[in-house]
């Protein structure tokens, strides 16, 4: 029963979709407000009833009811209950279920909050992201529905992929698709914008908190997954460069362009079009993403051509909407009016160069990943395109744009004086000096990349905290006259300064674990030990331990530091009998911000085992960066223009109580 | 590993197959050899898994082509012999970073051609600018006589 009221809810949710698709057009069309404010209550009433689809596929899950044939593949009954709700999306058709969760999330935010937008906009806003609703819901119902009985229940259920069970996976794909479907925000408002034939600073300034919002999410999403991965893989990387995770990375870069672009639009009203088009492109590569990923086109091209049902609906789906967005765009883009000079140097001239890079950096990201498929698909030649690929044409690309990010804030709209900043930056540039200089001393001439990687994460950081003491007149000013300009200081400028620390702080991560990560691979007997960076790891024993689903062979380390405990560490292997697959449950040990990370490899007969002993130092920055630039991003959304919105008409002479 | 990865693919999530890779055994005695051995191995893709190099990968081939790079390493090669030898033996396939040829002038050409496009046409467009003079279109007469009676509302109309 619970199965089939979630289909149909499914199906009513479509239903909505269909009818939120056209009639605000009409609405539109023949200036017929009811008509378009029709939209709004459907926008509402589809976030409730895809709410309860994705409700009763969860009530599936925990009641463990294997008769769905998704429960069925994915569920065990002993599985510990917070891997029952997170294995709702830890599947295909879940996974859709909650990206389409997440789009009517969206839909119905813009209906409740966008109470300041033009009707007409707000209208065609929703229309647009009501056909990109309709197309998921189709493809959802015709080729992935979540809710197909069994002719008959199974006893038990298959398990959940041991690698998925894991509280990463609670946070991870609900974070990362929070992103991506946030996007389409961006997106419906710039083909509204397109059909209206008009835009304004205004428009920037509505869609800026949505795209804010999404970025936000997509940003922990990737660093979450990152640390998961992390520790979960067992051999101590954060960053693959593997098509998933270029899948993910590639609307974070178009969006981060997008949110500095919208910002020259809305206080300078210049770069319309590019904005227009950067809000195409971050949804097109969020559904670009999902196409690599949900299709299996990745695997190889030729499981894709095998079963390609899906496959080729999402590859229409990405046709229609990114071939009539960029259609709509040539077609009514240069109707639209460019406003606001500027000259090169300028904080607008500043953001056009952010633009350049970050565009620049996702294409590479595009090529290379796409490269080896379009490759085979054309020629049957296979090549592979890997780390040591990106690494030499992605990371160039962030040098230029991390030296000049200090730069820009200090500029001046219009016009700037680039001498005078540099000036300002005194203080980044002596401490960027000292790291690099004091690194390259300790360092030795183990190559440049240390000293070089230190000094520019310097500079970033200090350079957004010049920023802060710049506008709020530190070290210049009697202290409370800085304290209220402090507090005066538009949180926008706040959000910008800790984001862009934020990223200073990720590349110090960076440029530590690459240069100075250490390893110990051995076979160890009990009470022999390894040491490490000045920690001495001392192998106990093995035990066995049982787990609710699994059994698990630990064992156990003791470290020390100059012959004094500080403490233990248990990495495991995991065995899951359902699947018959096992895992490796590294032991992390946090020092401050570094790591130490050991995992387990093969036990052999002389009850030796292998281990593999990391040092990590300042890993933890790495995803902590990543943590300072959404609280940018929050400081930035929390700003007072964006919470009151555009001016409003003044209220019609509002009930005033007598006196 | 192969429905591992399928799996991992299928959910949109950063997680290729758990992995222990260089055993204890496989590590060369000579440090400056061992640590050239690790560099090449992050060159080389398994070619049974997905996008792991044979560093990362614990499948059996990603273990035999480490010791077949140490051997080779061992025998004396230089590190361009020892690729040359893997391309030779399984294909370009195995080279994580592909060689620049005419085939793969795309992958490699497009990011520099499309930075210096972009430079290039944003040099052009300010420069453009420039030309343009920022002088708006003079008043038309009608505009000019509002203009007056705005400023100086007492002055009689022309």
């Amino acid at each position: 029963m619970i199965p089939e009221l979630g289909h149909y809810a499914l199906v009513l949710a479509l239903a909505l979709a269909v009818v939120q698709a056209f009639v605000p057009l009409i609405g539109a069309l023949y200036r017929d407000a009811t008509l378009m404010r029709l939209a709004t209550s459907t926008a509402l009433a589809q976030f409730v009833f895809v709410a309860v689809s994705f409700g009763a596929l969860t009530a599936c899950y925990v009641t463990s009811d294997f008769s769905v044939a998704n429960v069925f593949e994915n569920s065990h009954s002993m599985m510990p209950l917070v891997y029952k709700f997170t294995s709702v999306w830890g599947n295909h058709e879940g996974s859709m279920l909650l990206w389409v969760l997440i789009l009517s999330l969206f839909g119905a935010g813009v209906a409740a909050f966008g109470g300041n937008l033009p009707v007409r906009l707000k209208a065609l806003v929703l229309a647009v992201q009501s056909w990109i609703a309709t197309s998921f819901y189709l493809f959802i119902l015709l080729t992935s529905n979540p809710f197909l009985r069994l002719p008959q229940a199974p006893f038990e259920g298959r398990d959940l992929n041991p690698i998925l069970q894991d509280p990463g996976l609670a946070i991870h794909p609900p974070l990362l698709y929070l992103g991506y479907v946030g996007f389409s925000i961006a997106f419906s408002f710039a083909i509204a914008a397109l059909i209206e034939g008009r835009i304004d600073a205004a428009w920037a300034r509505w869609v800026r908190p949505w795209t804010l919002a999404a970025w936000m999410a997509l940003t922990v999403g990737i660093a979450m997954g990152s640390y998961w991965a992390y520790y979960e893989l067992g051999w101590g990387g954060y960053w693959f460069w593997d098509p998933v995770e270029n899948a993910s990375l590639m609307p974070w870069l178009a969006g981060t362009a997008l949110l500095h672009s919208a910002v020259v639009m809305e206080k300078r009203n210049a770069l319309k079009i590019w904005t227009l088009l950067l809000a195409i492109l971050a949804f097109s590569l969020s559904l670009i993403g999902t196409f690599l990923v949900r299709s299996g086109v990745l695997t190889s091209v030729h499981t894709f051509a095998n079963d390609p049902s899906r496959g080729v609906f999402i590859l229409a789906i990405l046709v229609f909407f990114i071939g009539g967005g960029l259609t709509l765009f040539a077609w009514r883009a240069p109707l639209l009016k460019q406003g606001g000079l500027f000259a090169p140097i300028s904080r607008e001239g500043a953001l056009v160069f952010n633009n350049l890079f970050l565009t620049t950096a996702c294409l590479t990201v595009f090529v290379g990943t796409l490269y080896p498929l379009a490759l085979e698909a054309l020629t049957g030649e296979k090549i592979s395109v890997g780390a040591p690929f990106f690494n030499l044409t992605f990371a160039p690309l962030f040098v230029p744009l991390l030296v000049a990010m200090p730069f820009g804030p200090l500029l001046a709209w219009k016009r700037g004086d680039i001498y005078g900043a540099a000036q300002r930056l005194v203080a980044a540039f002596g401490v960027a000096l000292v790291g690099l200089a004091a690194t390259f001393v300790a360092h030795g001439a183990h190559g440049v990349l240390a000293p070089f990687g230190i000094g520019l994460a310097f500079f970033v950081m200090v350079g957004a905290l010049v920023d802060l003491a710049e506008r709020t007149g530190l070290f210049r000013l009697p202290l409370a006259t800085v304290k209220a300009r402090a507090a005066g200081l538009p949180r926008s400028a706040w959000g910008t300064a800790v984001a862009h620390f934020g990223v200073g702080v990720t590349v110090l991560g960076i440029v530590c674990v690459t240069s100075w990560a250490s390893e110990r691979i051995v076979s160890l007997k009990p009470s022999q030990h390894v040491s490490l960076a000045g920690y001495d790891v001392t192998f106990d024993g093995v035990g066995q331990r049982n787990g609710p689903n699994f059994r698990e062979m630990v064992a156990h380390f003791t470290v020390r530091r100059g012959g004094v405990v500080i403490g233990a560490m248990d990495p495991a292997k995991r065995t899951f009998a359902t699947r018959a697959m096992s895992t490796t449950e590294a032991a992390l040990m946090t020092r401050g911000v570094s790591q130490l990370y050991l995992s387990l490899g093969d036990t052999n007969e002389d009850g030796s085992v292998a281990v593999r002993l990391y040092h990590k130092p300042l890993v933890l920055l790495i995803w902590l960066g990543a943590v300072v630039m959404m609280l940018g991003g929050a400081l930035s959304l929390s700003d007072r223009r964006l919470r009151i919105g555009a001016p409003k008409p003044a209220a019609k002479s509002a009930l005033q109580p007598a006196e | 590993m192969r429905r591992l990865a399928i799996i991992a693919l299928a959910l949109a999530l950063v997680v290729p197959a758990a992995a222990f890779a260089v055993q204890p055994d496989e590590i060369l005695k000579d440090p400056a050899l061992e640590a050239r051995a690790r560099d090449l191995s992050r060159e080389l893709r398994c070619m049974v898994c997905q996008n792991q190099s044979i560093d990362d990968s614990d499948a059996p081939l990603a273990r035999d082509l480490r010791l077949l790079v140490r051997q080779r390493l061992q025998a004396g090669d230089s590190d361009q012999q020892v690729l040359d030898f893997l391309v030779a033996r399984y294909g370009e396939f195995v080279l994580l970073k592909p060689r620049l040829e005419w085939h793969t002038l795309l992958l490699w050409g497009l990011t520099p051609a499309a930075l210096v496009a972009g430079g290039f046409a944003l040099m052009l467009m300010a420069r453009r600018r420039r030309a343009v003079p920022l002088q708006a279109t003079p008043l038309t007469a009608d505009e000019e006589k509002r203009l007056a009676t705005l400023v100086d509302p007492a002055a009689p109309e022309r």
